[in-house]
Formats: structure tokens, C-alpha cells, sequence
């Protein structure tokens, strides 16, 4: 069939938005808020969706993925909470230090790659760090359908705990707080063991805890389906490489700080995403034909599938060498 | 537009009938010469403005005979609309994604008014005008998506999205080609098209699967399927086969053409926001021979696709052993002239039948 063929937008739909309010969670984490540019509702979303930003920075666009923590049964603005990481290639420096109120910026519709299960009899949540965004939005989603949930979330310290002492605040006999400064920590072992059958785990943090909870987990018994993780990867700097476009028939240069995704699409090269972190898989791309070594740093290719040297996902890996890929 | 509500029957005396108008947006659904599986999804995005792609969900002539033929299906067999307990938070999804879209797309018909989750619900074909709160399933009659689907075309599955696979955790079906909610309840996407014959092989059902699990909030997408059906039964489900299988011996030349029906499925993908489901419904049309052949190139093209199916499809579709009959029927219409491409009707620029 062909009714009416329309062509897919590379990063799905966009919404345009203006920065309603800017504020500054603690020395690391700011929080941005959104308003729709039309004035109207933002889409409803499910707790653990994120948003891809678009930056227009000077001639260079930024996309980087953010959780929305947001109440998402509030459509009047959505909320993203973004950590300064200063030694990255500048997207949330960029948020932190040239974004003001009243700007405006695109950003995509709500995706979810870290889903609540909602079959489960209890939701058991792991946050470290930042990563305690999603689990923002979905406890909002529970409290609002009265699901059964319970909050482990490791902080560096007192004054580093984005939102710790809002949501002891709101919800004492669910949250539990470990601060690393003072030797607190999350007792994995006992907690796995204490569940009821039907309990689903989530974690978000750094990888070290992801691993941790999972291997845990396993270790303990628990069927991999019901422990659920989500960590975007950033794309890291790596040496220049040159790519051949075989099917555009053009030959680009990866610079130093940018993805091999940035150089296709400043290349002028339509080039489908999604989430700009190695999680997807919408941006897998044929390889060609290979002269080098691949750096491959994405969730979504297996080993047998990185080790075979025929896929790549431009996103977050890289090669060192010269590569030819089918577009 | 105002809708002219047809008062017909999808049982017994059989009185469904197309008009003009209705033949003429039929979704024909073979763009070529000849049919093979593919993927062959793209953006549900609107369509040229009549036909049955310009809408989300198309009301049609048929619209209030087939929501009274699908009480009546359910009155004799409530399991056909069937909700595990986690798909309700769905169920309002759908609910919502109906009711907007509907009272957007045809305000003459249906009225939505919200305040807050106080919702004013207005669908005048069907006379109900009702408030009721959002998320709060005391306040319906029926759950949410059975509550709604009642009031819509087409069968739903509602498809829950987990562990990178599709399941079908609700729906609602009386209208179905041959396949059964109560049986499939549960399933996951391999499991539920297990009987379809060589598309397994073609890896058609891998590359369907990431397309699906990617479709996203705000890009809905959509597709056709097709079979055949004699006499114009909305349920020819395994549950009644015994009631509609014996039809299919009571083709003779002479009555082919008004019994014999081209049953084509609007399939669409929707994104559910709040519960990260995925929501398909299958819109069935149908358009007896007689009336297809009023349109030259589908004459030609029908012909030559019946002819040239491979036997596997034309069992799994349920005619191999009607085909020779239809292909008598079918050949008069074909006059071997060249058909434009394209599923379009194109009555203005192809010839008429030179036989």
C-alpha cells in the first residue's frame, strides 16, 4: 500500500517549548522547566520517559537525552533536572550556562526505554546520583493509581541529594536515603531477599551500580525480566577517524568531540535516531567494509554482533581506522 | 460532512450494503498486479481527504449498523472483549486517544468537553451523552477500553510493551478474520502470528516486531491486510465457525459476485501515553465482487492477484478450494489491458473494460 507515503522524521516529532523557569537544585543539578510555545497541553507520559533536547549552539545542534521528572499528569509543563558534568562535551554546560528564561528550544516527544512493569505486585526502585529523575516521574504515576513502591537512593552527601528531602519529606515510609560521606549504604543482599514474589527492581545510576543490582540480583535468584536498568550513555571524545557514506557517496571526518552520528548529520545525511544513547537501536547502521578497530559502546548489539565487525550504532561508538558504512 | 447512516444487517438477510461513495473510497488494497508479504508499514499521518486514511479512527456509512451488530456479539459471548488487570491504565489511553480524536476530526458527531477529569462524553449517532471521571472506572459502565470500543469500528488490541516484545494483554474483537482474543489472550507477538505460513521464513515478523516496539508517541503508523469472506459477516470468528464455515460452500456462479466479499483491514499503531502500551486497531471493510468490478483497474488488478496467490496463502485465507470459481467469475473483468500503479481507483484515466 502507498495511500499517502510520508517520509519518517529522523528523531520522531518535536515539540516547540520555551524555558519557563531555571532552578538550581544544589551546587551540580539544575532544573529546567518547559512550557509549550502554542500554549497548549503538553502530550501526557508514561514515568521513566525521556526527552531529547535540541541546543542550537551557535553552528553545532546538540541532542541529548534527559528524563523527564515531571508529574506526568501534569500537562502544563515538563520538567527535566540536568548535572553539570564538566569534563563532557558541553551539552549540559551548555544548559547551564547560555540557557536562559524565556529561550527557546525543540524537544522530542516523550520516548520510554525504562518502563514501569505494570504487572508488578511492588516496585522496588535503586537510584545513585542523578539518576533519581525517572524514578521522580513514575513515583508521581503510582501515587496517582495507588501502586505499591519503596526508594533506595544512594547521594554523595547531604548537600549533593537532588530532591532527598522532598521525597522523605512527602513520603517517610517509602524513601530510604544512604549517604556515601557518611558510610551509609545500600544493603542489597538483605533488601533482594525480602521481597515478595511479583516484586519488579528498577536502578538507574552510574554503571558500576547498574552491574551491581543486576549481578545481585541474579546471584539471588531473580528471573532477569523483572530487574529493569537505563543508563544513556554520552558519546566520548575519541581520535579523528574518516568514514566513507557509500550510498550518500560522500566521505566525512569524525572530529575529536563529536559522534560519528553528529559527523553524518553535519554532513547533511538523514540518519534515523532516537535517543541518542546507545539504548534504542534505531540509529544501527551496515558496516561495509572495515580497515581498523571498532570501539563499540552501545546496549543495543550483542557481542556476537559487535565482534562480527558488520554493525555500528553512530551514536555513541566510534572506530580507529577508516570505515565504509551502507549510508 | 454528515454522515448518511446505513440500517443494515451483517447477519442473517445480509442486507450491508456500500454506496457509491463508499465503493469509491473502498481501500483497495493491492497497489500491483500481484501480492507478497512485506512490511509495508508507513506514517498514519491523514490522506487525501475523503478516503478512509484522512482520519484517525474513520466513521463510515456502516458506523451505528456495526456497533449494534457488535452488541450483539457480545450479549451471546462477553469474552471477546477481554482487559488483564495491569492493562486498565491502557484502557484509559485508549479512551482518550478515541475520544479526542474523534470529537477533532468529526465535531458535527462527537463532542468532548473537559473539565479537569470531568469529562462530558457527546456521541449523537449513537444517542449518548455522558459525564463521567477520568481514571475513575466507577464512573463508566464498562471498563474503559470496553466502554469506548463499544462506541468504535474496527477491533482493538491492546498490546503491553515489556522485555522488548509485544503482548496481547486486551482487546476487543468481534470482528476478526478468523482469530481468537480468548485463545491469543496473553500471548506474545511470535506466539499469536504462529499460524501465518512463509512469513516466519521471509523474517517478516522479526522486522515487523522493531518497527512496533519503536512506533512512537505523536507518529502513529499504519498498514493494510486482506482476505475474503462470503456473505458480509462482520464475525468470522473460530468461535462461530461452525455458523459462517458452511457459507463458504454455498457459492454458485450466479451469486458470486454479491456473496463474495474482499475484506480488507486498516491496521493502525498508536502509541499509548500513560501506560507506554501499544493500541492496533484492525478496521474491517468490506466490498462485495460485484461492486469492485465497478471500477475497471480493480477488476483487472483483483484478477490477476486471485490467479497468480501462492496456494499456501489462498488455504490460509480460507478460498483455495472457492478460486477456481472466482477466477471464472474474475477473468470477465479482465481484458489484459495494462493497470496504473498505485491502490487508487483512477476511474477518470483508465479505460473502460474492452470485452
Amino acid at each position: 500500500m502507498s495511500a499517502a507515503p510520508q517520509k519518517t522524521k529522523p528523531g520522531g516529532e518535536q515539540i516547540a517549548v520555551t524555558v519557563s523557569a531555571i532552578a538550581p537544585v544544589n551546587d551540580l543539578v539544575t532544573r529546567f522547566e518547559f512550557k509549550r510555545r502554542d500554549g497548549g497541553a503538553f502530550p501526557p507520559f508514561s514515568g521513566g520517559s525521556h526527552t531529547v533536547v535540541e541546543m542550537k549552539d551557535g553552528a553545532l545542534t546538540r541532542l541529548n537525552p534527559y528524563s523527564l521528572m515531571s508529574d506526568p499528569a501534569d500537562r502544563t509543563t515538563y520538567a527535566i533536572s540536568v548535572r553539570r558534568d564538566d569534563q563532557g562535551r558541553g551539552g549540559s554546560l551548555f544548559l547551564h550556562n547560555r540557557v536562559a528564561v524565556g529561550d527557546a528550544l525543540n524537544i522530542s516527544y516523550p520516548v520510554n526505554l525504562f518502563a514501569l512493569d505494570l504487572r508488578a505486585k511492588k516496585h522496588l526502585f535503586f537510584a545513585g546520583g542523578i539518576g533519581i529523575t525517572p524514578f521522580l516521574a513514575m513515583i508521581a504515576q503510582l501515587e496517582r493509581t495507588n501502586g505499591n513502591w519503596e526508594l533506595h537512593y544512594a547521594c554523595r552527601n547531604e548537600a549533593l541529594g537532588s530532591y532527598a528531602d522532598q521525597l522523605l519529606g512527602k513520603y517517610p515510609n517509602n524513601v530510604h536515603i544512604y549517604y556515601d560521606d557518611q558510610n551509609q549504604a545500600i544493603d542489597l543482599a538483605d533488601l533482594l531477599d525480602g521481597q515478595r514474589l511479583g516484586t519488579h527492581a528498577y536502578v538507574c545510576g552510574p554503571k558500576g551500580m547498574i552491574n551491581w543490582v543486576h549481578a545481585t540480583a541474579s546471584a539471588a535468584g531473580w528471573p532477569d525480566a523483572q530487574v529493569h536498568s537505563e543508563e544513556f550513555l554520552a558519546p566520548q571524545p575519541g581520535r579523528e577517524f574518516q568514514v566513507r557514506l557509500c550510498k550518500s557517496n560522500k566521505t566525512i571526518t569524525v572530529g575529536e568531540t563529536e559522534s560519528l552520528l553528529e559527523a553524518i548529520e553535519r554532513a547533511g545525511v538523514q540518519a534515523p535516531f532516537l535517543c541518542r544513547g546507545g539504548a534504542c537501536g534505531q540509529c544501527e547502521t551496515d558496516v561495509l567494509k572495515a580497515d581498523g578497530e571498532f570501539l563499540h559502546r552501545d546496549h543495543w548489539l550483542d557481542d556476537a554482533q559487535h565482534a562480527s565487525g558488520t554493525k555500528i550504532m553512530p551514536c555513541v561508538s566510534r572506530f580507529l581506522g577508516s570505515l565504509d558504512l551502507d549510508r | 460532512m454528515t454522515i448518511q447512516f446505513n440500517t443494515e444487517t451483517f447477519r442473517d438477510d445480509y442486507s450491508f450494503h456500500n454506496s457509491d461513495w463508499a465503493i469509491k473510497r473502498f481501500p483497495f488494497p493491492f497497489h500491483e498486479d500481484s501480492y507478497m508479504y512485506s512490511v509495508n508499514m508507513e506514517q498514519h499521518r491523514g490522506g487525501p481527504a475523503g478516503s478512509i486514511y484522512e482520519m484517525r479512527f474513520d466513521v463510515d456509512e456502516h458506523y451505528v449498523s456495526e456497533m449494534r451488530d457488535r452488541a450483539m456479539v457480545l450479549a451471546d459471548d462477553p469474552l471477546r472483549c477481554q482487559s488483564l488487570p495491569h492493562m486498565t491504565l491502557a484502557g484509559w489511553d485508549l479512551l482518550e486517544l478515541i475520544m479526542v480524536s474523534k470529537s477533532e476530526d468529526y465535531p458535527d458527531l462527537f463532542e468532548l468537553h473537559r473539565d479537569g477529569d470531568r469529562w462530558r462524553w457527546i456521541n449523537k449517532p449513537m444517542g449518548i451523552d455522558h459525564t463521567f471521571t477520568f481514571l475513575d472506572e466507577s464512573t463508566l459502565p464498562y471498563g474503559p477500553m470496553e466502554y469506548i470500543t463499544r462506541q468504535a469500528q474496527g477491533d482493538f488490541c491492546v498490546l503491553d510493551q515489556r522485555d522488548d516484545m509485544l503482548w496481547m494483554d486486551a482487546g476487543m474483537v468481534t470482528t476478526q478474520a478468523d482469530w481468537s482474543l480468548d485463545f491469543d489472550i496473553g500471548m506474545n507477538f511470535f506466539e499469536w502470528h504462529a499460524p501465518v505460513p512463509l512469513a516466519h521464513e521471509m523474517g517478516i515478523f522479526q522486522r515487523a516486531l522493531k518497527f512496533l516496539l519503536n512506533v512512537q508517541q505523536g507518529a502513529p503508523a499504519r498498514r493494510l491486510n486482506w482476505t475474503m469472506t462470503v456473505n458480509p459477516l462482520l464475525d468470522t470468528s473460530p468461535e462461530n465457525y461452525h455458523k459462517w464455515g458452511i457459507q463458504k460452500t454455498s457459492l454458485t456462479p450466479e451469486n458470486l459476485g454479491s456473496k463474495q466479499h474482499l475484506r480488507v483491514e486498516l491496521q493502525t499503531f498508536f502509541r499509548l501515553p500513560r501506560s507506554n502500551a501499544l493500541v492496533f486497531p484492525i478496521r474491517c471493510y468490506l466490498c462485495s465482487f460485484q461492486d469492485l468490478m465497478t471500477v475497471p483497474k480493480w477488476g483487472r488488478r483483483l484478477h490477476r492477484v486471485v490467479r497468480d496467490l501462492p496456494d499456501e496463502l489462498a488455504t490460509y485465507k480460507g478460498f483455495i478450494d472457492n478460486r477456481p470459481m472466482m477466477l471464472d467469475y474474475l477473468s470477465q473483468f479482465d481484458d489484459g489491458a495494462p493497470t496504473s500503479p498505485g491502490i487508487w481507483p483512477d476511474l477518470e484515466t483508465e479505460p473502460a473494460l474492452a470485452k
